[in-house]
């Protein structure tokens, strides 16, 4: 723990959104998280984001389940709700509260071991439904707490830092969502805010799932030679797939020259998001291409990023199940539960 | 993938003392360079005698600067830009003094053998007082000539004992005086020349600025109820005037004017106007000594510039006036209408000049503007060697804290001048930096930021203020003010100090900082690196710190110094270390000088 809470001083002419709040109203309490953790780094991305998007507070259903990344949802926008659940177990409760109230702005927060040791089945599933929300998959490769084990996502080959290699083949969140049919998938760097920030913003203006791998190097236990997750490793094997810009609907869009192998795409809220392939002809809206396009990188040892994948057209779980527009804490008691008997009429049905 | 960002800008040399001396504005402000943030901290743990003697090493008077000082540090303070009002550095002065006990056994120590060099001061204002303090203890004697029969200069006849008690003041100068000064009451040197022929290896100017500058309008010579300000002020010093009439003009708004003004509602005035030319902006008075005077009831009033004394039947009725109207930035103005104001007296306070009716012209002494000699900027020394000037003197009125340290150069000067050095080899400044942490998350100064605000001063009662001209008006800090005060402070030197080889660019400085004071980026002019750093760095007085190449990527860190909180958490959220926390400590060149510097124990 830092010796002293985040002084509340602020820089005399620290910028306001278009709510009035600086950046740091969209903080959350100090990160008891080791110094250097990439996860505080995702963090302080995410208050820009919010802040940027001027998203209130007090609309944000913040989740997590168990780990370093289950922490650190008490580090970002303190006038949200949160919900700290079992290990694995943030998707289902994340689809309950967005079933309660469509208008929140729902963000996951996970990591390699809450996600795809654990918690893989519900983000199978979590995928395929496309339910509207963020999710933040915090990825490093270990166990860091319980003192640095591999976890599902550490590559072949990789060492602990004890000296152990790792025999098992890792799992890839990306390919494992292209798969099961997820509509956003992004990858970026808690070390690289540049690109960061616009795709956590793109992924908030998206119609359903957007899951965002990002590696995030644990300084304690995996930020070492033998390493695929660590700061110096993933810098050197860094390919930018797309560069990404994030346009709000409000300012009227003037696409004035386009560059070499630009793309478009309009989000469900009239929000653009711009892609620049980095490799011409990259096309994140083409799911085969992009599957084998991953596939090739990874047997060449590149760690991907930028908006990898995405499509604007298939429904969201709301949408699919037809569920209340309103939120339930707004209908009233009598239309919210039809009583006794027209219950026993359903279920005589 | 590496991204290159590599920089033609070169990294900032932080091994030079000024780059870290910069960051510490009080320190950087101050002309005698006094380690303010340090001497606060020594308050902060109850080491009053320490922080005086800390003081001392610069300023010599601190218990008098404690009550008088301009304060150049104040406005210069970084907590004036992160909050509104920077750290009440003078009152914290103030209670260093006025809680330092017996300090006598920890003085500079005075050789028994002298090294056979004897040195002439004219005045024993605190210029001089200053050169015999530096001097001393070297094994030098000091001569000083007085023309009155008390010490200390303008310091005992203009400053008003309301503000400065004699007690205060005499035991500072004691000290001094104890120190071995040969000092000669009554005695005013009328001849450099003949000062010249006793003898002296060294002689040194400090007689002020003691000539208040007159306003010759119609009537000036029909009345004598027309004093000059800073002579006025002397007799009341002396006790040679003891009222003045109810209604009282002043002339000129500078501090003089002030003391003036405040002076007169103590000797029997009731209605105290202060006349000032210009608007309120363009006033020469510290804002505070403003304040104080209106507290007490003094009308000031702007745009009105005197034409004519009025005298009716050998008596002073009063004075007219031309009411002007001023444009933007106070250059030109337009009369608008003359007015007449009734008083008793008029007391001028609108500057004062030096004058050397002493010095032969035939000395060969160079002249320069409105005849005055030419004064080294840096060696003080004049165009005749040995001769050497300093305080008022040197180039016109200045304060107490410019007139000591004229005297550590001048002291300086006259060392080499006696050793047989050149002027020029001044003694090097030096620099200590030394790690404050204390364990993971600990450090050895209270880094937290203190969102108090500035402690405001007690006066004494007004209903009692007035009944004796010698009560001190300013009550000092209580125990509980100070305790706040002192963690007001931001403790500007202990510095964050970066290790480019082992940043590892995991942002987490750049995400904890509070005041978004740093930025990894590539390189580039510092422009425009100003441009495009976390937080616009608008304010270019203030340095940009930029590091070597990072190892990863080759970005660098940029750091803008302008409103950091020295809270420390850059540092305790590295982890490599290559940011810490590290005390600057400025070594001045007077306290190499000097054999047994007063250093803190």
């Amino acid at each position: 723990m830092p010796s002293i809470v985040k002084p509340s001083v602020t820089h005399p002419a620290a910028a306001q959104n278009s709510r009035g709040l600086t950046q740091r109203d969209y903080e959350g309490a100090m990160s008891t998280l080791c110094a250097g953790c990439g996860h505080d780094s995702i963090t302080a991305a995410l208050v820009h984001a919010l802040w940027e998007l001027a998203i209130p507070p007090h609309m944000i259903a913040k989740l997590s389940g168990i780990g370093c990344s289950g922490k650190t949802t008490a580090y970002f926008a303190r006038g949200a709700h949160g919900f700290n659940s079992a290990h694995g177990r943030m998707p289902p409760i994340a689809t309950g509260a967005s079933a309660a109230n469509r208008d929140l702005t729902v963000i996951g927060i996970s990591g390699d071991g809450d996600s795809l040791s654990i918690g893989l089945g519900h983000l199978g599933h979590l995928m395929r439904r496309n339910l509207r929300m963020l999710y933040v998959l915090e990825n490093n490769g270990v166990y860091g707490l319980t003192k640095g084990q591999f976890s599902a996502s550490a590559d072949v080959g990789s060492t602990a830092k004890g000296g152990a290699s790792n025999r098992l083949a890792p799992i890839d969140a990306m390919l494992l969502g292209l798969s099961a049919g997820a509509t956003f998938l992004a990858r970026s760097f808690s070390g690289d805010k540049e690109q960061l920030v616009p795709i956590l913003k793109s992924a908030l203006a998206h119609r359903g799932l957007a899951v965002v791998d990002v590696i995030s190097p644990c300084v304690t236990f995996n930020d070492h030679e033998g390493s695929t997750k660590s700061y110096l490793f993933t810098r050197q094997h860094e390919v930018r797939v797309t560069e990404t810009d994030f346009v709000p609907p409000e300012p009227a869009i003037e696409a004035t020259i386009p560059e070499n192998g630009a793309a478009w795409v309009v989000m469900h809220d009239g929000a653009t998001v711009r892609f620049r392939s980095v490799p011409a002809g990259y096309d994140p809206t083409d799911r085969a291409a992009v599957t084998a396009y991953l596939q090739e990188a990874l047997a060449r040892g590149e760690v991907l990023t930028g908006l990898l994948y995405v499509d604007e057209a298939p429904p969201d779980l709301h949408e699919t199940a037809n569920s209340s527009r309103e939120p339930l804490v707004s209908i009233p008691y009598e239309r919210l539960c039809p009583g006794a008997a027209e219950l026993s009429r359903v279920g005589a049905r | 993938m590496r991204r290159d960002g590599a920089s033609n800008l070169k990294p900032t040399d932080t091994a030079d003392p000024t780059y870290f001396h910069r960051v510490v504005d009080c320190q950087w402000a101050c002309p005698a360079h006094t380690n303010v943030p340090e001497y606060i901290r020594l308050i902060a743990q109850g080491r009053y005698a320490d922080a005086y003697m800390l003081n001392r090493e610069s300023n010599v008077f601190p218990a008098i600067l404690g009550r008088t000082c301009d304060r150049p540090c104040e406005p210069a303070c970084r907590r004036t830009r992160v909050d509104g009002t920077p750290v009440a550095i003078c009152r914290l002065k103030r209670v260093a003094a006025d809680l330092r006990g017996d300090v006598s056994a920890r003085m500079p120590r005075i050789p028994s053998a002298k090294n056979g060099k004897r040195i002439a001061c004219i005045g024993a204002g605190p210029a001089s007082l200053a050169v015999a303090n530096d001097l001393l203890p070297l094994g030098y004697e000091v001569v000083m000539y007085e023309q009155l029969d008390k010490p200390g200069g303008l310091m005992r006849t203009n400053i008003p004992a309301f503000r400065l008690p004699a007690e205060v003041l005499d035991e500072e100068i004691d000290v001094i005086l104890g120190m071995g000064v040969d000092i000669r009451y009554n005695t005013p040197v009328t001849s450099l020349r003949a000062l010249m022929g006793e003898g002296y290896d060294a002689i040194f100017v400090g007689s002020g600025a003691p000539r208040g500058k007159d306003l010759e309008l119609p009537g000036r010579r029909d009345t004598d109820r027309i004093h000059i300000g800073i002579d006025w002020l002397s007799s009341i010093a002396f006790e040679h005037v003891e009222s003045i009439g109810e209604h009282v003009l002043i002339i000129g708004v500078g501090n003089t004017a002030m003391d003036c003004c405040r002076s007169s509602l103590r000797l029997g005035g009731t209605d105290i106007k202060v006349m000032a030319r210009r608007p309120r902006p363009y006033f020469k008075a510290s804002p505070w000594e403003l304040d104080d005077a209106e507290e007490e009831g003094v009308h000031i009033v702007v745009n009105h510039s005197p034409t004519r004394f009025v005298v009716e039947d050998g008596r002073l009725t009063g004075m007219e006036f031309e009411r002007l109207e001023w444009d933007e930035g106070a250059r030109h103005s337009k009369v608008l209408e003359t007015v007449f104001f009734p008083c008793d007296d008029v007391i001028l306070a609108i500057g004062q000049e030096n004058a050397f009716p002493w010095i032969e012209r035939d000395l060969g002494m160079e002249a320069g503007e409105w005849d005055m000699p030419v004064v080294d900027p840096v060696t003080m020394q004049s165009s005749l060697p040995g001769v050497f000037f300093g305080g008022d003197s040197a180039w016109g009125p200045k304060n107490i804290i410019w007139a000591v340290e004229h005297a550590h150069q001048a002291a300086i000067s006259i060392n080499n001048h006696c050793s047989g050095m050149p002027l020029t080899e001044r003694p090097p400044q030096h620099m200590n930096l030394v790690s404050q942490k204390m364990g993971l998350t600990e450090w050895s100064y209270h880094n937290d930021y203190n969102p108090s605000p500035r402690q405001q001063m007690t006066h004494v009662e007004l209903t009692r203020r007035f009944q004796k001209l010698n009560i001190e008006v300013e009550l000092g800090f209580s125990a509980e003010q100070t305790a706040r005060e002192v963690q007001r402070c931001l403790n500007c030197d202990v510095q964050t100090v970066f290790n480019a080889p082992l940043c590892i660019e995991c942002d987490a400085c750049i995400d904890i900082c509070p005041v978004q004071c740093l930025t990894i980026t590539t390189g580039g002019e510092e422009d425009d690196l100003r441009t495009r750093l976390s937080a616009p760095a608008a304010n270019p007085e203030q340095a940009l710190f930029v590091s070597a190449a990072l190892p990863q990527t080759g970005r660098v860190m940029v750091k803008d110094e302008d409103v950091c909180v020295h809270c420390g958490l850059c540092a305790e959220r590295c982890p490599t270390a290559a940011w810490d926390m590290q005390k600057f400590e400025l070594t001045l060149p007077i306290t190499l000088m000097t054999a047994e510097p007063a250093g803190v124990a």
